[in-house]
Formats: structure tokens, C-alpha cells, sequence
């Protein structure tokens, strides 16, 4: 009984469970992992699953996609929302990747210039070498 | 009792404020010197300006900028700040004309640093003795808190660097740990930091949070040097005399005991002291450091720390004095502030002047002193027997009214006190005196060689006045009458 | 043209970014005097919308004619007003001050730094002036990103290192925030601030709403440094360069403090946010770590730059407790506090930059005899070190006593011992330092005068606008009085 309850509240809010999975697995990835790349991908995992939680939460069962076709010339009809998906998390997300994007760069370029100062991305020995000098 | 608007306390203060450019950028030394003088007598012109206002039983007030609700930065000239106004801004000349002769005769470093912040902390002090509210007080200590640290550290070597250290710690700790809480405290339950003579804490809070907030105040203020918050004061010494000689003497402890004696009778107010029946406890705090003060005093070779420590003692005799909450005995407490001011400025003067004319700081190496410069010696004499309380010496006049005033309010502990301690006072000065006089002289002897003339002068105009007040202490008099007509009449 | 002020703030330096990136390829010269004339204007806009703030009571401005909760909105009352003029104003001198450093230690790329510059601007102002959440977050990231990689310029060998671990902690303080504003709008379905208050006093019981108010929380706590969150910011804050975190330093993790309070006041109201205790007097005990924490791990410091950004997280503490002890007093000081703050850490990094270039390094070494070498320079850090330790007539004691004042009226005396304990330890940080630099030689009877010649300030065009901002630290606190009584309390009245 107690199973089939909680299968039934797994499965009703599967899209939470999701990005808190992904969400854990991109911050493990960012404190634990030793690699600078390798935390720089935990960052970009962290932020995509914050991403797929703002779009999961405006899909709709039996909606369609939120593209209005007019009939050319012809007068516009009365659209009914619910039958479409709620397009404003997808906006904001696509600002949200934008900003996603931008980090990654600007924390690659940071890597590079890692790399060339120290000649290593494993955070233990660049560490190491700081102490060093 | 009017209230007058008047910009005058400002100016009193900005006076030598304004000094200090012109002090920094002055050409010659002697031109710095003549900046200096002019500001000085133009301060003390301005306060004198003031007193026959004060003398008809009125108040000066100016307001300068309202920075917190119910706590103005805000002037008051009454009568108990013009009396701690005047002596300040009059020994400031005398002591000015003292620092050229003593600056020169040593060929001083950074002379112009020293006429600067000079300049700054007589402004503080001023700013503190017309400060019309709490916060103004404060504000002014702090300032003089800063501005005395490069003049205490004068000499810049490891001894100023400790020394600087030490008072620091004990000024700006005690200020900041123990008077703001207290001073935020009183404003959380009065909503205002004013000044009145009937005390703005009647009956706010709960008695014991009271006497708290009293002891906080008068340890908080420990440029009064009440013990154990004395020890900044002979750390101090090392500066050079004409700076623990004003500052030390007169205006840097007589703000600590002025602050004290602003919160007990103008925030507490005598009728809530009497109330708490705190008198007894501030007493016997104060009479703890007469007799302790005056005991290490008489264990002192160096001369300048042996008056420390009679600082240190002179000054709870301030506060003895307001404690009893006697007319007699507030008026011997306010009375000596004149008095003590005056006596150990010229001590002060005088170990100066022994250490610029012979290069000696200790009494061991004083002997017979009083042959080679026996004006310097016999100021000492006449200034030690203003600090005892002898006749024809003000002094005497300070301990009359205390002993009258502890019997006033029924306080046989006081009367003790202060017996034993003029006897311990006679016991450190005497023998200073009768080895100068007495005793061969251990160097080779030349004759006459006083200290310069600028350094001789002011010592001797001090002396004499101490004798002259003795005479004619009207002014005083007058001042602390309409002061404590306000507190215990009112 | 004074209807649009709201949108000129914001536009007019992100238009000059971009001129200035295109000029950089083109005409190098002129890079400079577009940046000045762009922060010019943004400083009298936001002067004009603080006029008219103090006036109307409240300015709002819908971008593009969209109504709210469709469009975005700017708000402006006397609160984010005075915050704007402030931002505005420290960018400005700033730039001003550090021009000369910027034209030389960055010869080859000043277009790509002018450019950043204005672009972290355009980013703080925005978050200021905003009255959408979500447009809060996409200009927290334009001015986080861009705060990255200002940091990342620094000649220091640490400093990519130091960005990269403030580029991963920013991200997770975003990224919370940004969960944050995802639940309340499932929750409301509205993106907008004044919506959202109005939609949220039914929902005060839901669990749903707490998690958001905790993530948003907790994200602009990571950003701002909030101990034990703060562990990004003394490493990123001193391998910085000198012109880039006298700009940052003093701005941006006041502008989070702001926003915080923005959230507890307007978004989530009074009767949400101090309604549940429990939380209150958890982050009042830890703002009280903060302060402590702060002031012990600058006493420990050698380097005197990263002394500096411990006591920013102190000076973080100071108005986080303040905000949420919950009463108008210490909210006021809360306040005055960001203001004070951020002029008094402009002053010190201004004066340490200034050092820094000229000796090199800012260990407390190199402080020795700085008073007969660089007076002026001293004299304006000892008038921002009074200010920190809260000596009146300076701003910092006052924006201290508004926070005393609350924590007595609020019963916490806990926060007023750690307050009076960290201006103690305040005035032990500072000595040290004027003590080393009043006593030049250790050995007695050492004569030295103080000569004119001997003199060797910071240049003139970095030393004026220390100066300048030296006594404004002095206007700020007699005028006290006028900015609670005119600006704050006005923009407090009816909300707490």
C-alpha cells in the first residue's frame, strides 16, 4: 500500500526528481571532483537541471507547442490557453542558457589562463604549486 | 535663566581649528609661534566674552547640525563648562610660551606635528567643556583621544611606542567599550542625550541597570584615571613636559573628570544619585585612589612620574568632592579643578625646566638643586603647597570646603581620607623640597643657571597665581555658586 | 526625457559598452572620456531620480509601455534611489580616480576593461532599480560575469585561480536565486515584485513558499558574503587589480545586502519574513559569527588588502543582523549602513590601491614612516579606518548607532556586545597600521622634521578623489540626520 502511494508521488512529480538528481549530481561534480573541466561541467550540469525544472513546469498535458498560425488575411479567432504550453519558462530559459553560455566561456577562459600559469588543471597540484612559490 | 543663541562656543572651538593650516604652512618657526599665540588669546578672548552672560545666570546655546533624533550636535555654555573653559584656555597661552622655551632649549624634532596637534587637542577639550549634550561629549573626547596620541608619541622611539600603545588601549577602550554602550543605553530609555539639572534618568529604568550604567560611565571615562584604569597616565610621561604638563595635568584628565561630573549631575542628576544611594560607592572608588595614588607616589624616583601619580590622586579628590553631593563638598570638588590645574601645571613646568636646564629627570640626582635654580624651586615649593592644601596657597581653600563637605554629608570616611592624604602629600613633596634646598649639590656647581627665560616666566605666573586665587577665588566662587544654586536649589 | 531617467540610468552605459568596445578597435583614445561621460550621466540621472523619488514617494516606469505583470517594471522609492546615487556616484569617482592606473596597466586591453566597467555598472544599477525578479537575475549575472573577469585581469599570478572559485560559488548563489523566483512563480504565476506581494499573503502557510524564501535567501547570501558563505571573497577581492576592486569591493556586495532587504520588505512582507522568529534569531546568532569571524580572521592577516575584505565581512554581518532584527531602528541602520559602507570601503580600497601602485605591495611592512612620505594618502585612510571603527563625527558611527539602538530595542544585547567587541578589534586593525606608519626607525633620538621634500604622494588624479571622498565620510555623518529623516525613514514608513 505504502509502496504504491509513494510510486504514485514519484511518478506525479518525476520533473522534481529529475533536476534535484541532476542538481546533486552537478554539485558533487563542482566540490568533489579534482579536474578543473571536470568542475566546470558539474557547473553546467548544476545550471541545466535548474533549467529543465522552469521548462518542465510549464508543459501541460495535451498541450502544443505555443506557435499562433493566422489564417492569412482572415480574422483572428479566439485562442483557448490551455490548450497550449505555457511559453514564459521557455523565454526565460533561453535567457537563462544565454547566461549559462557566458559563465562556461568566461570559466573556460579562466581555465586556459589556469593552464598556462601552472601547467596542470588538477585543482591538489595547483594548490601544491602556489604553496610552492 | 534665559537662553542666548550664539555662535561664540562654536568659534571657541574652530579657532584653533582653523590655526592648524596656517601652523603647517608657516615659513619660519617664529611665525608658527605668533599663529599659535594668536590662537590661544583669541580663544580665551572669545570664552571671557561669554562669562558675563554665564555670571548673570543665563546659558548659551548653539546648535550645529541635528544628526540623530533627540541628540543634536549641540553648544552649551553654563556655568560649570565656562569655569573648566577659562582654566583650560588660559593655561593654553601660559603653556604655549612654555613649549618655545623648552621645544628650543632641546632642539625638538617635528616642532610643527607638535604646535598642530596641540592646536587640535585644545579645540577638543573647549569642545568638550561647552558640549551641550552626551553626544557632543563624546564626540569631543574622541577627538581629543586622537589628537593627543602623536603628541604623547612624540619622541618616536620604542618607550613612545609602548607608551602610545598603553594609552590607546586603556583611553580608546574604555571610551568605546564601556561609555557608548552606556551612552546608547541611556538614549534607549530617554530617548535624548541632553544635559539638564535635574538628571534625564529619573525613575527610566530599573535601579540596579542604573548603577551599572553609572559605574560603566565613570570606569568608561578613564582619562579621569580612577584606578584601575589609571596606569595610561605615567605611561604618558614620556611625552615631552609641556604636552603632560597641559595635557596631563589640566586638560586631558580634567576631561575625563569633567565628563564624569556631567554624567552624575546632569544625566543621573543629584536627586536620583541620592536615590540610588550611590554617593557612598563613588566615594569610596574615589578615596581607593586617593590613598593607593598617593602611596606609589611616594615610592617614585622620576620626577614627572611622581606627579603623575599625584594626578592620579588629585583628581578622585574631584570626584570625592561632587560624590558627597554636599553644597560644600561639590563646591571643594569643583574648586579644585582651578586649583590643581593652576599647582600642577607649574610642577609640571618645573620638571621641565629642570630636565632642559640640567638634563635630569630623577630626584636621586637632584640634590641641591635649589642653588642652581632657585626661582624653578621655589614655584615648586609654592605649587607643592597648593597640591597639600596649605595656605596662602588656592589649594587650601579646595581641601577647606572638602572637609566641610564630607562633614556636610556625614561621611567621617572622607574626612579620613582626605587628612591621610594631604599627610601622604606633604610626605612626597617635603622631601623633594628639603633635598633641593638642603643638600650639597652632587655635580660641580656654577652658580645660577635657571632653565630659558620663556620656560621660567610661565612657571613663575603660574605660581603666583596659585597664591593669588588663594586671595581672590571670587570668579571661581561666583561660577560654582550658580552651578550648584542650578543643581541643589533647583 | 525626465519621465525616461529609470531607463537612461540603465541604457546609456550599456550603449557606451559597446561604443567603447567598437572604438577600442578604432579610435583608442577615446575610450576614456566616453566611459567618464556615460557615468556622468548615469550620476545625474540617478541624483535627479533621488529628487524625484523624495518628492513623489514612488516612481514606477514600464519598459517598453508593457503593463506589469507582463512587462517588466522599474520602481524607484527613496530606498533604492539613495542606493542608485550611491553605486552611480562611487563608479564615477572611481573611474576618475583610477584612470591613470587603468591608461597604464592596461594599455593594450583598456578597451575590453572600460568596457567590462561600464558593463558591471549597467548590471548593479539595473539589479537596483528593477522591480522584476526575474530581470533581477539576468543583471545579477551580467554584473557577476563581468565581476569575474574584472577580478581575472589582476597581474597577480592567483587571480584566474581566485575567479574561477568565485565563478563556481557565484553561480550556485544565482542559481539558487534563481530556483527561488522558480517556485514563487509556480506558486503565483507572476514574476513581478509588487504582484507578487499582493498574490502572496494567501499563500504565507505553504511549504512551497518557505523553500522559496530560503533559496532566494541563501543565493543572495552566497553573492553578498555572508559568513560562512564568504569563503569566495577574500581570495577573489585581493589578487584583484587596484582599479577593478575599488569598484567592486565597495559596490557589489552592498547591492546584494539591498536586495535582501528588498526581499524581506517588498517581495515577501514584514509579516512573512519576521512573522516566523525561529528564522530571525537564527541569522541575528549568525550575523553575530559573521561580525566576530570576520574581525578575529583580519587580525590574522599580514597582507593588508585581505585584512581589508575580512572587514567587508564584518561590515556584511553588520547589516545582515541589522535588517533582520526586525524593528525600524536597526532596519534604518541596516541601511544607512549599505550607504556608509560603501563610501567608507571605497575610501580605504582607494587609498590601499593608491599605496599598493606606488610601493608595490600593501603588506603591513611597507607602512613604515608613511606618514612623512605620503601624508595626505594616510590622512585619508585614517579618516576611513575612524569611520570603520565608528568614531563620530565619521559616518560609521552613526549607521552603528541606528544598529545598537535596534538591537536594545529588539532586546538582542548579544548583537550589541559583538558590535561594540568588533569596533574594538577595529580600533586594534588600525592602530597597527598608523602606529607602523607614524614610527619610521625604531632607533632613538632619530631628528626628522617633516619636510615638503621628502613628500612622494600617489598622483594627484588618484589622490583629489580620496580626498574628496575622505570628507565626504565626514558631510556623510553630520548629514546623518538629514538622509534618516528625508530618504530612509519616508521609504520605511508604512512597511516596517
Amino acid at each position: 500500500m505504502n509502496m504504491e502511494a509513494f510510486l504514485n508521488h514519484l511518478v506525479a512529480k518525476y520533473n522534481f526528481w529529475l533536476y534535484i538528481i541532476l542538481m546533486m549530481i552537478g554539485l558533487y561534480a563542482m566540490i568533489a571532483k579534482n579536474n578543473l573541466i571536470k568542475k566546470l561541467v558539474g557547473m553546467n550540469i548544476f545550471q541545466t537541471a535548474i533549467i529543465l525544472f522552469y521548462v518542465s513546469i510549464g508543459s501541460k498535458r495535451g498541450g502544443t507547442i505555443p506557435i499562433l498560425e493566422h489564417v492569412s488575411g482572415g480574422a483572428q479567432h479566439a485562442i483557448d490557453p490551455a490548450n497550449y504550453v505555457n511559453p514564459l519558462p521557455h523565454v526565460l530559459m533561453l535567457t537563462a542558457i544565454v547566461v549559462s553560455v557566458s559563465t562556461f566561456g568566461v570559466a573556460l577562459a579562466l581555465a586556459i589562463k589556469i593552464y598556462q600559469r601552472y601547467k596542470t588543471l588538477e585543482e591538489d597540484e595547483i594548490l601544491t604549486r602556489i604553496r610552492e612559490s | 535663566m534665559e537662553l542666548y543663541y550664539s555662535i561664540r562656543p562654536l568659534l571657541a572651538v574652530l579657532v584653533s581649528l582653523c590655526a592648524v593650516p596656517f601652523i603647517v604652512l608657516s615659513p619660519r618657526p617664529n611665525i608658527r609661534e605668533t599663529v599659535s599665540f594668536i590662537a590661544a588669546g583669541l580663544k580665551f578672548a572669545l570664552v571671557i566674552s561669554m562669562l558675563p552672560v554665564i555670571l548673570n545666570g543665563h546659558q548659551i546655546i548653539f546648535t550645529l547640525m541635528n544628526v540623530l533624533p533627540g541628540a543634536p550636535i549641540q553648544f552649551r555654555v553654563d556655568a560649570l563648562g565656562m569655569l573648566f573653559g577659562i582654566v583650560s584656555s588660559f593655561l593654553w597661552i601660559v603653556t604655549t610660551t612654555y613649549s618655545i622655551g623648552y621645544m628650543r632649549g632641546l632642539d625638538e624634532h617635528a616642532q610643527t606635528r607638535y604646535f598642530c596637534f596641540f592646536a587640535l587637542a585644545l579645540s577638543a577639550t573647549i569642545g568638550v567643556a561647552f558640549a551641550g549634550n552626551l553626544l557632543t561629549l563624546y564626540l569631543f573626547y574622541e577627538m581629543l583621544s586622537l589628537a593627543t596620541y602623536p603628541l604623547v608619541t612624540h619622541h618616536q622611539d620604542d618607550e613612545a611606542r609602548i607608551s602610545g600603545r598603553k594609552y590607546l588601549t586603556y583611553i580608546l577602550g574604555t571610551s568605546i567599550g564601556f561609555v557608548l554602550p552606556a551612552m546608547l543605553y541611556v538614549y534607549h530609555v530617554t530617548g535624548t542625550l541632553d544635559f539638564s539639572a535635574l538628571g534625564v534618568l529619573g525613575g527610566k529604568a530599573h535601579p540596579t541597570t542604573l548603577i551599572v550604567v553609572l559605574f560603566l560611565f565613570i570606569f568608561g571615562f578613564a582619562k579621569a584615571a580612577i584606578m584601575p584604569f589609571h596606569a595610561w597616565l605615567p605611561a604618558a610621561m614620556v611625552a615631552p613636559t609641556p604636552v603632560s604638563a597641559l595635557l596631563h595635568a589640566v586638560a586631558v584628565v580634567k576631561v575625563g573628570v569633567f565628563s564624569i561630573i556631567r554624567v552624575l549631575l546632569y544625566t543621573f542628576g543629584t536627586k536620583e544619585l541620592m536615590g540610588l544611594h550611590v554617593g557612598p560607592a563613588v566615594s569610596y572608588v574615589a578615596s581607593f585612589t586617593i590613598i593607593i595614588g598617593s602611596l606609589i607616589a611616594l615610592s617614585q624616583d622620576n620626577l614627572k612620574r611622581l606627579l603623575a601619580y599625584s594626578t592620579i590622586s588629585q583628581l578622585s579628590y574631584i570626584i570625592l568632592g561632587v560624590a558627597l553631593l554636599s553644597p560644600r563638598g561639590m563646591t571643594g570638588g569643583l574648586i579644585h579643578i582651578p586649583m590643581h590645574a593652576f599647582g600642577k601645571i607649574t610642577l609640571f613646568f618645573c620638571a621641565g625646566a629642570i630636565f632642559v636646564a640640567t638634563g635630569k629627570k630623577n630626584l636621586s640626582e637632584m640634590h641641591g638643586i635649589g642653588k642652581r635654580m632657585p626661582i624653578t624651586m621655589i614655584a615648586f615649593f609654592i605649587a607643592s603647597l597648593s597640591i597639600i592644601g596649605l595656605p596662602p596657597c588656592g589649594g587650601f581653600l579646595s581641601k577647606w570646603n572638602l572637609l566641610l563637605g564630607s562633614l556636610q554629608s556625614h561621611q567621617a570616611i572622607a574626612l579620613v581620607v582626605l587628612l591621610v592624604s594631604s599627610l601622604l602629600n606633604a610626605a612626597y613633596f617635603m622631601p623633594i623640597i628639603y633635598k633641593a634646598f638642603f643638600l650639597r649639590d652632587q655635580g660641580s656647581a656654577q652658580g645660577i643657571r635657571e632653565a630659558p627665560l620663556f620656560c621660567v616666566v610661565p612657571l613663575c605666573v603660574t605660581s603666583l597665581l596659585s597664591i593669588a586665587m588663594f586671595f581672590y577665588p571670587q570668579p571661581f566662587y561666583k561660577l560654582i555658586k550658580l552651578v550648584i544654586h542650578q543643581l541643589l536649589g533647583a | 526625457m525626465i519621465a525616461h531617467y529609470p531607463a537612461l540610468l540603465v541604457t546609456i552605459p550599456l550603449l557606451a559598452a559597446f561604443v567603447i568596445y567598437g572604438c577600442s578597435w578604432l579610435h583608442k583614445k577615446s575610450c576614456l572620456p566616453l566611459a567618464l561621460l556615460a557615468l556622468a550621466i548615469s550620476c545625474a540621472v540617478s541624483i535627479g531620480l533621488l529628487a524625484q523619488a523624495i518628492a513623489k514617494g514612488h516612481i514606477s516606469y514600464h519598459l517598453g509601455g508593457w503593463q506589469p505583470p507582463w512587462g517588466i517594471a522599474y520602481e524607484v522609492d527613496p530606498l533604492n534611489a539613495l542606493v542608485l546615487v550611491a553605486v552611480s556616484t562611487v563608479a564615477f569617482i572611481n573611474l576618475i580616480a583610477t584612470a591613470g592606473e587603468i591608461e597604464q596597466v592596461f594599455s593594450d586591453r583598456k578597451g575590453a576593461f572600460y568596457t567590462l566597467y561600464l558593463l558591471f555598472i549597467v548590471g548593479l544599477l539595473g539589479i537596483v532599480v528593477t522591480g522584476d525578479l526575474f530581470n533581477l537575475y539576468v543583471l545579477l549575472e551580467i554584473a557577476s560575469i563581468t565581476g569575474y573577469s574584472l577580478i581575472a585581469m589582476g597581474q597577480a599570478d592567483r587571480a584566474p585561480l581566485s575567479s574561477l572559485n568565485y565563478v563556481f560559488m557565484g553561480t550556485i548563489g544565482a542559481c539558487f536565486y534563481l530556483l527561488g523566483v522558480g517556485y514563487i512563480y509556480i506558486m503565483t504565476g507572476s514574476l513581478n515584485m509588487a504582484d507578487v506581494r499582493a498574490l502572496l499573503p494567501s499563500l504565507y502557510h505553504s511549504s512551497a513558499i518557505l523553500v522559496a524564501f530560503i533559496f532566494c535567501l541563501v543565493g543572495v547570501m552566497i553573492k553578498m558574503g555572508f559568513f560562512p558563505l564568504h569563503t569566495w571573497l577574500p581570495n577573489a577581492y585581493t589578487y584583484a587589480p587596484s582599479p577593478a576592486i575599488s569598484l567592486i569591493a565597495p559596490l557589489m556586495t552592498k547591492v546584494m545586502a539591498y536586495v535582501m532587504i528588498r526581499l524581506i520588505l517588498s517581495v515577501f512582507s514584514p509579516a512573512f519574513t519576521f512573522a516566523s522568529l525561529v528564522v530571525g534569531h537564527g541569522i541575528v546568532w549568525l550575523a553575530c559569527l559573521a561580525i566576530l569571524m570576520g574581525a578575529i580572521l583580519a587580525l590574522s592577516q599580514r597582507d593588508i588588502k585581505k585584512m581589508l575584505t575580512y572587514i567587508i565581512v564584518s561590515e556584511i554581518g553588520y547589516i545582515v543582523g541589522g535588517a533582520w532584527l526586525g524593528n525600524n531602528t536597526a532596519m534604518t541602520g541596516a541601511v544607512l549602513h549599505i550607504i556608509n559602507d560603501t563610501l567608507m570601503t571605497f575610501c580605504v580600497f582607494l587609498a590601499v590601491g593608491g599605496i599598493s601602485r606606488k610601493l608595490g605591495s600593501v603588506e603591513l611592512n611597507n607602512f613604515k614612516g608613511l606618514f612623512k612620505k605620503m601624508p595626505f594618502t594616510m590622512g585619508a585612510f585614517v579618516a576611513s579606518g575612524l569611520s570603520i571603527i565608528g568614531v563620530p563625527p565619521t559616518c560609521g558611527f552613526f549607521s552603528k548607532w541606528y544598529l545598537i539602538s535596534g538591537a536594545m530595542e529588539a532586546g538582542s544585547y548579544s548583537f550589541v556586545c559583538v558590535l561594540i567587541i568588533s569596533s574594538l578589534i577595529n580600533v586594534i586593525l588600525f592602530f597597527r597600521i598608523i602606529e607602523t606608519a607614524f614610527f619610521a626607525h625604531s632607533d632613538p633620538g632619530n631628528r626628522h622634521d617633516y619636510l615638503l621634500s621628502e613628500i612622494d604622494e600617489i598622483s594627484l588624479n588618484t589622490l583629489i578623489p580620496l580626498l574628496m571622498a575622505a570628507a565626504g565620510l565626514l558631510v556623510l555623518g553630520m548629514y546623518s540626520g538629514t538622509v534618516v529623516g528625508r530618504v530612509i525613514q519616508p521609504a520605511l514608513a508604512g512597511i516596517l
